[in-house]
């Protein structure tokens, strides 16, 4: 059967491991290939890079650590940050990423999404959402896009909008609480259910976890096929294999190759 | 010995290049490996590997668009024994038909249609997109010593439905079975990534490299 996939996720700003993973056995923890190397021996499901580059004229150095990356880790990777056109998911997938994620271009323009689909496939186009509720607690659960890391508001209802990006041909989406990123207070489940209930592609967990419970609640309670987590790995709180252990003994399947 | 990767505009050439020297290098196999556009190339070749994402009729439509390719694929089929693999994409154009989007010619090299999966359960996502186990029909040297508990990386939304069964080396289960493996002669395609699928694939690319049939 069809396995419950655990993602790791690294921030990379000019080439380089931002929050650096905190490996015993790392040489340079912020070097993201030998991180990459490092999950990939781990057994990590997927790998996925985000690019917080500040400069998109520095696109190069990311390229290079995509190509490098995919020289040596052969598992899916999935690349986002800053994706823009047609021209810059080219590149990306020519150096080597499985799947790229775009955000800000998909809510500006919703038809980007459907003509990357039809250039590339489904199978690679990733649309990243960040919501955050907006509803008040008496009232049944809304949740608006925010772009520019939670400070735009766009006034698009989530739950609309991933249905929409799905139909136009995202092959997966890659949801973040902006309320509970970095909370370390787990997913927001209702909004993971609602957004995993209410498409037919798979959908990725993120923003807020905290303990190997939180994995389990993502995909038991929120019906996510992915759960993505940076901090409590990079900073050797639990191990990849701890994460799939709590997993599986919550009775979710996952991956022990 | 050198194994061809065609390049016809589709599919992650430079991740497939790499895995398929890294299983090379790993298991003291002397071969180059060969991206290349070139149908001569494709006749010289001792093995080739046909890649493939995104849409089954854009991938024929990339095929027919290099000139004289899809001959000399039929040459390096049909005139000698030596080994072709596809890979996803790649695999579902080794069938009569691809149902996806448009009704489209395949290779005809595997009988069946690549259609779209229909999983029994209808909460089931689609693609079906992740890691899965290969549930073995018969034996074949692609799989020999690969333990039966590793997973093999899955995505797509078709699966070639092979009519003959004897040509069904491995499904995978979501739903019902889809086709995850399939040979016939000197011919074999996996929907799967070997490229993706680290122990197994590595594994896998190494018994294709050793593979005479």
């Amino acid at each position: 059967m069809l396995k419950s996939r655990v993602i790791p996720c690294l921030d990379v700003k000019d080439g380089r491991v931002v929050k650096g993973v905190q490996f015993v056995d790392l040489v340079d923890a912020g070097d993201p290939v030998e991180s990459a190397l490092a999950y990939d021996a781990a057994g990590a499901d997927e790998l996925c890079f985000l690019d917080i580059t500040a400069s998109h004229e520095d696109r190069g150095i990311l390229m290079d650590v995509v190509r490098r990356t995919a020289e040596a880790c052969f598992m899916p990777l999935t690349v986002g940050g800053g994706v823009r056109t047609i021209e810059d998911i080219r590149n990306l997938l020519l150096a080597g990423a499985d799947k790229v994620s775009i955000m800000t271009a998909a809510v500006n323009e919703r038809s980007f999404v459907k003509q990357a689909a039809e250039k590339f496939g489904s199978q690679c186009i990733v649309v990243a959402i960040d919501a955050k509720r907006i509803s008040s607690n008496n009232e049944p659960p809304r949740w608006e896009i925010f772009t520019h890391g939670g400070r735009r508001a766009t006034g698009i209802d989530a739950i609309h909008y991933a249905q929409e990006v799905a139909a136009l041909g995202a092959g997966e989406l890659l949801l973040t609480s902006m309320d509970r990123d970095g909370t370390k207070s787990g997913y927001d489940i209702e909004l993971t259910r609602a957004i995993s209930d209410s498409v037919s592609v798979p959908v990725i967990a993120s923003g807020g976890v905290g303990t190997l419970e939180h994995l389990v609640e993502g995909i038991r309670d929120g019906h996510a096929s992915a759960v993505l987590a940076a901090s409590i790995f990079h900073f050797g709180e639990f191990s990849i294999r701890q994460a799939k252990e709590a997993l599986s003994a919550a009775g979710v399947a996952v991956r022990m190759d | 010995m050198t194994t061809v990767i065609i390049d016809y505009g589709s599919g992650n050439l430079h991740s497939a290049q790499k895995a398929f020297e890294q299983a090379a290098r790993a298991e003291g196999i002397a071969t180059k490996i060969l991206v290349t556009s070139d149908p001569e190339q494709v006749r010289k070749a001792d093995r080739v590997v046909l890649p493939g994402v995104g849409a089954f009729a854009d991938c024929r439509r990339g095929l027919d668009a290099v000139p004289g390719m899809i001959d000399a694929m039929k040459e390096f089929v049909f005139q000698s024994s030596r080994p072709f693999l596809g890979i996803c994409v790649g695999m579902q154009l080794l069938a009569q038909r691809g149902l996806e989007y448009e009704t489209s010619e395949g290779l005809g090299w595997i009988t069946g249609d690549t259609v779209r999966i229909e999983p029994k359960d209808p909460a089931l996502k689609i693609p079906h997109m992740g890691w899965n186990n290969l549930l073995r029909k018969h034996a074949h040297p692609l799989l020999e010593n690969i333990p039966e508990t590793l997973h093999a990386y899955f995505v797509h939304s078709y699966h070639l439905k092979a009519k003959n069964v004897s040509d069904i080396v491995a499904t995978t289960d979501y739903g019902g079975e889809l086709t995850a493996l399939v040979a016939r002669d000197t011919i074999a395609g996996t929907q799967f990534h070997p490229e993706k699928s680290q122990k197994l694939g590595l594994a896998l690319i190494a018994n294709f490299l050793r593979w005479a049939p």
